[in-house]
């Protein structure tokens, strides 16, 4: 395989690795990005050969939590650049939680009123944090699902056009752009130019498109892949099957190398694992993007597979993510 | 025993788009095989291969969540009421 870049190089065993003091910051929007990259190592031991890594980004340890904080920030700044959000305006826009949290957080920064449409079946966890930031929030019906939140979020807007500046994160190229801008760069960099593969989960889109943009003009080789729900009706929040969904103006099938498949209860138990072996407690789009990026790697014979791990778990905690624990502790006690 | 079940857009595709089915069924577990006659492919989506409804899966029966009530097992009457709901809203 490849040489390893030194700055890529794992430590020696006891090493202690050098502790980097955090720098200091005017503002929380200055701490978003340049999240860690963590190898998966205990969970991929045995299965993969030598010359195949897998690395995750932590996009958790974003300031807002999740991977959003990069796009909402983009969308939000680039608002104030065109005019479109100014003094007087109230941010609106439909989401399940992370964007809704981002912009949330953003926006008391910034200085604008939030406020957001979201299914009424979202995790509390999330309707408090929202609501911790100063946010208001509208509920849409849950059987409707993210559709339905779209679907309400035009109509308040539409009944008082003036009053909002609607993000629109499934139609704003600022979204892709954003990680055009951050994710890929990050990447690139942490992996010394060594990533072959790039497998991200689709809600928007988003990530998978810029991200895979800018890697794909480092090098066209990289392969860019997207996760999917294996089915309409699923339980991987903050994921799209596109097939059966309003498919957002940003994402362009035809720019991916494959979709993913991915089924909710393999998702699940892969938080399950990575809980318990790497030490990380993650969402369960990262039980899915940790399964997808696991069928890509157990397929190589070398290479480096790069996923996004969207958010961390805490979130999640009081979610059906977790009625299946105990019974899989059980199986793997038997094991 | 005939009742009401409000479906989710995810399922509705066997459903002909229809949002609210009838069927019918003196237990929950009834309900859904009858709505298996109606409806082929639906049960799939809700139980797993134990037959045991789906982690990601609420179901509702007169705005009560079946996994404090007897689950499969809830009894269900003339008249009542059960929602499906996947457990999350989907999107970012």
């Amino acid at each position: 395989m490849a040489t390893i870049s030194p700055s890529f190089q794992q430590s020696p065993a006891g090493a202690k690795p050098e502790i980097v003091p955090a720098g200091r910051a005017a503002s929380v929007l200055d701490l978003i990005g340049n999240t860690p990259l963590l190898q998966i190592r205990r969970l991929t031991d045995g299965i993969l050969p030598p010359g195949v890594r897998i690395f995750a980004k932590l996009e958790g340890f974003n300031p807002g939590g999740s991977v959003k904080d990069r796009p909402a920030r983009n969308m939000l700044e680039t608002g104030v650049r065109e005019g479109k959000l100014r003094p007087g305006k109230v941010i609106l826009d439909s989401t399940s939680g992370n964007t809704g949290i981002a912009l949330a957080m953003i926006g008391a920064v910034m200085g604008y009123p939030v406020e957001l449409v979201m299914a009424s079946n979202a995790s509390r966890e999330r309707k408090q944090i929202i609501q911790a930031y100063g946010a208001k929030i509208h509920f849409s019906d849950p059987l409707e699902g993210s559709d339905g939140a779209i679907v309400l979020c035009r109509k308040i807007r539409d009944e008082n056009p003036e009053r909002y500046f609607k993000p629109d994160q499934y139609n704003n190229e600022a979204n892709a752009t954003a990680h055009f801008m951050t994710t890929g760069p990050e990447i690139w960099r942490q992996t010394g130019g060594e990533v072959t593969h790039f497998v991200a989960c689709m809600g928007t889109g988003g990530t998978v498109m810029g991200t895979g943009r800018f890697l794909k003009s480092k090098n066209r080789a990289i392969q860019v892949l997207g996760v999917e729900p294996d089915d309409p009706m699923h339980g991987l929040e903050g994921l799209k099957h596109m097939a059966s969904s309003i498919v957002p103006g940003i994402y362009h099938e035809n720019e991916l190398d494959g979709k993913i498949p991915i089924g909710t209860e393999e998702a699940y138990e892969m938080v399950y694992a990575l809980g318990e072996t790497e030490g990380i407690l993650v969402g369960q789009s990262s039980g899915a993007a940790m399964v997808a990026a696991l069928k890509v790697a157990r397929s190589l014979r070398e290479g480096t597979v790069v996923t996004v791990f969207a958010d961390s778990g805490d979130k999640y905690l009081s979610t059906n993510l977790w009625i299946g624990w105990n019974q899989w502790r059980g199986k793997r006690a038997k094991k | 025993m005939a009742v009401r079940v409000r479906v989710p857009t995810p399922l509705r595709r066997f459903t002909a788009g229809v949002d609210e089915v009838p069927a019918e069924g003196a237990s929950l577990k009834a309900v859904i095989d009858d709505l298996e006659r109606r409806h082929p492919g639906i049960r799939e989506r809700l139980l797993d291969d134990k037959g045991e409804i789906r982690r990601f899966v609420n179901i509702y029966l007169n705005g009560d969540d079946v996994r404090f009530l007897d689950q499969l097992n809830s009894k269900v009457k003339d008249g009542d009421d059960i929602s499906i709901v996947p457990a999350i809203a989907g999107g970012r």
